[in-house]
């Protein structure tokens, strides 16, 4: 037993990504320790869901490794690696119709053994995490009856009864009114200090001011700055990364960035 | 070790690494929702017991409805050993298996439809999509053309059909990748091409070699004369996909989530690709390409009982079974003596119950 030396959650180790000739990063080296918030920021196009993908071990990197808890995941026993690691995706058509509540209990698919069926403490985790989404009272709905926001929030909910120890979120506040956009950051926030990590994409540069401990920044050409947000979130780094000229205004201790 | 952006730990702690995490388990509430659940696990649970009831039903009226009706003590007694004579020797020798091949074929297309509409992600998905039913028709009216005997037109349905699915599979695989949209359009066009061929076969065919050739298309039980394997395949094919059916909830709902949940994607959907393509094949080589039960009857499950793969795929194969058996014994019984295709009554019944359907549900 490996007590106090324990491995990071997450490791990439000189990691290239590249979607067909794109070139999303090389040579990314990081580690994220439990309580960490790493956000990831970068255009349209800079291949952020795919090195969240590549992450999450669903896409194999052109170079490097990652590491999940310690080992690649090609060598965790096959289904256990969904234990450790939750997938938020980019919301996808349904086509098949599916309450809430069966949609929620997806998530507690590699807990259960092949002809095992969701027990009531499944059913308990799983209503307790549309609780936590505010989504309490819409267990028997059908999703094609839910809006965009509530769909997304139902996504999370889903992957809060997957129980990982890492969280990799792609785009969390899609269709989110703004009071959602804080709640679901601040349940990420409570995850982390539990001592969970999380790594997102998100799009909205003063909410990751405000949630990332450490950001990636990627410049869309195969380059990238990562570091501790205070370090990477400079007005002239986030111009030359987007594109667009931006301006940090500070209010009290924080910093706001607008765009100029 | 390389450089690394440290990425400071204030926070040590949290569960034990490399034990799976606990099952947390808070108290169990009796809230409504879960009582809701219930329900409907129970209600699922009752439909699939009426269907069983129902299938020995249709088995019944089948083997005793015809030109010559046959009375329940007879029944009972054509399978007890009883006493013999004319209506135990149809009823065994005719009646049983073609009601045989009908349950069977019927639960073949429904469970081959179910597994393509997961596999496709398309509620329009039927068994026949990747272009099965066109290669087993070009193989099977080739054989007829030829002037083949049955056991023949069998074997040319056969290969037409795995061959297309072959085929299918083949151009849509060409470059590794997998989209539904690509297998779905090469399925479109390889049933395009056997579509053009059959019409082409026709044309030439000789006047008394056609009518031959459209009742094998519409579908038809009646030359049956070997039900078993067919029926063996069904059961192995429902026996093969319910072990995987949590599985292809989850590859329901898209790939990226099945994936990221630990299901090994490509693994079960070959399965499913390969299990769907032969259990049609089977079908189409029985009974000739019968329509509307693969695409109708998940369907009518699905609303009865919802979308879980696990009580939904038992579920639609006895249910497209009963169908077919019963739709069989009204092809040969409604306008008695004339015989009519089976599949021209499903399309018949299938048509207006699928517009009622798509009126009903509009997404």
């Amino acid at each position: 037993m490996k007590m106090d030396a324990r491995p990071p959650i997450l490791e990439a180790d000189r990691l290239a990504v590249e979607v067909g000739r794109h070139k999303v990063c090389r040579d990314l080296d990081f580690t994220l320790q439990p309580g960490d918030t790493l956000v990831i920021l970068g255009r349209n196009g800079a291949g952020k869901s795919t090195l969240l993908h590549t992450l999450a071990g669903l896409r194999e990197p052109v170079g490097g490794a990652v590491l999940l808890s310690g080992q690649p995941y090609a060598a965790w026993p096959r289904g256990h690696e969904a234990c450790l690691r939750g997938l938020l995706a980019q919301s996808q058509p349904d086509f098949f119709s599916a309450s809430v509540l069966e949609t929620a209990l997806v998530g507690r698919h590699p807990y259960l053994g092949r002809w095992d069926w969701e027990s009531p403490e499944d059913e308990a985790i799983a209503l307790d995490a549309l609780a936590t989404m505010g989504l309490d009272g819409f267990a028997d709905r059908q999703v094609p009856t839910l809006s965009g926001g509530e769909r997304q929030r139902l996504s999370i909910a889903t992957l809060l009864v997957q129980q990982p120890r890492l969280y990799l979120l792609d785009g969390p506040l899609a269709h989110l009114d703004l009071h959602h956009e804080i709640c679901v950051l601040e349940h990420f926030r409570k995850l982390a200090a539990g001592g969970a990590g999380v790594a997102m994409v998100l799009h909205d540069i003063n909410l990751a001011a405000r949630y990332a401990s450490h950001v990636l920044l990627l410049d869309g050409a195969g380059g990238h700055i990562i570091g501790s947000a205070d370090r990477v979130l400079t007005a002239e780094r986030l111009s030359a990364a987007f594109g667009h000229p931006l301006r940090a205004i500070a209010d009290g201790e924080r910093r706001l960035f607008v765009p100029v | 070790m390389t450089h690394k952006t440290r990425i400071a730990s204030e926070h040590a702690g949290g569960p034990a690494d490399s034990a799976r995490p606990p099952r947390n388990a808070p108290a169990i509430s009796s809230s409504p929702s879960s009582a809701a659940r219930r329900r409907s696990h129970r209600r699922a649970w009752l439909v699939l017991a009426g269907l069983v009831l129902a299938a020995l039903a249709a088995f019944v009226w089948s083997l005793s409805a015809g030109a010559l009706p046959v009375s329940a003590t007879d029944l009972f007694n054509a399978f007890s050993g009883g006493a013999g004579g004319m209506e135990s020797d149809i009823v065994r020798t005719l009646r049983l298996p073609r009601a045989t091949a009908a349950f069977a074929c019927g639960g073949l297309l429904a469970l081959a439809g179910a597994l393509m509409q997961v596999l496709l992600r398309n509620p329009l998905a039927d068994p026949y999509v990747l272009g099965i039913s066109g290669g087993a028709a070009v193989g099977a009216l080739g054989a007829i053309l030829a002037g083949a005997a049955s056991g023949w037109i069998d074997a040319g349905a056969f290969v037409g059909a795995l061959g297309a699915t072959l085929l299918v599979f083949g151009l849509a695989h060409g470059d590794g990748s997998w989209t539904q949209t690509r297998l779905l359009l090469t399925g479109v066009i390889v049933a395009a091409g056997c579509g053009a061929a059959v019409a082409l076969m026709l044309s030439l065919a000789p006047e008394g070699r056609v009518k031959g050739m459209l009742f094998w298309m519409m579908g038809d039980a009646s030359s049956v004369s070997q039900p078993w394997p067919a029926l063996a395949l069904l059961l192995a094919g429902l026996a093969a996909a319910l072990p995987f059916a949590r599985e292809l909830n989850l590859l329901a709902r898209g790939e990226i989530t099945a994936r990221a949940l630990g299901v090994r994607v490509g693994r079960l959907r070959a399965l499913v690709y390969g299990l769907g393509a032969l259990l049609t094949a089977v079908a189409v080589t029985t009974v000739g390409s019968v329509g509307f039960v693969g695409l109708i009857v998940p369907h009518l499950v699905r609303l009865a009982i919802g979308n879980d793969q696990r009580l939904l795929l038992p579920a639609t194969t006895l249910a497209g079974g009963v169908l077919l058996c019963a739709a069989d014994t009204a092809a040969r019984t409604v306008v008695a003596p004339i015989q009519l295709p089976v599949g021209v009554l499903t399309a018949l019944i299938g048509v207006p119950v699928f517009l009622f359907l798509l009126a009903r549900h509009p997404r």
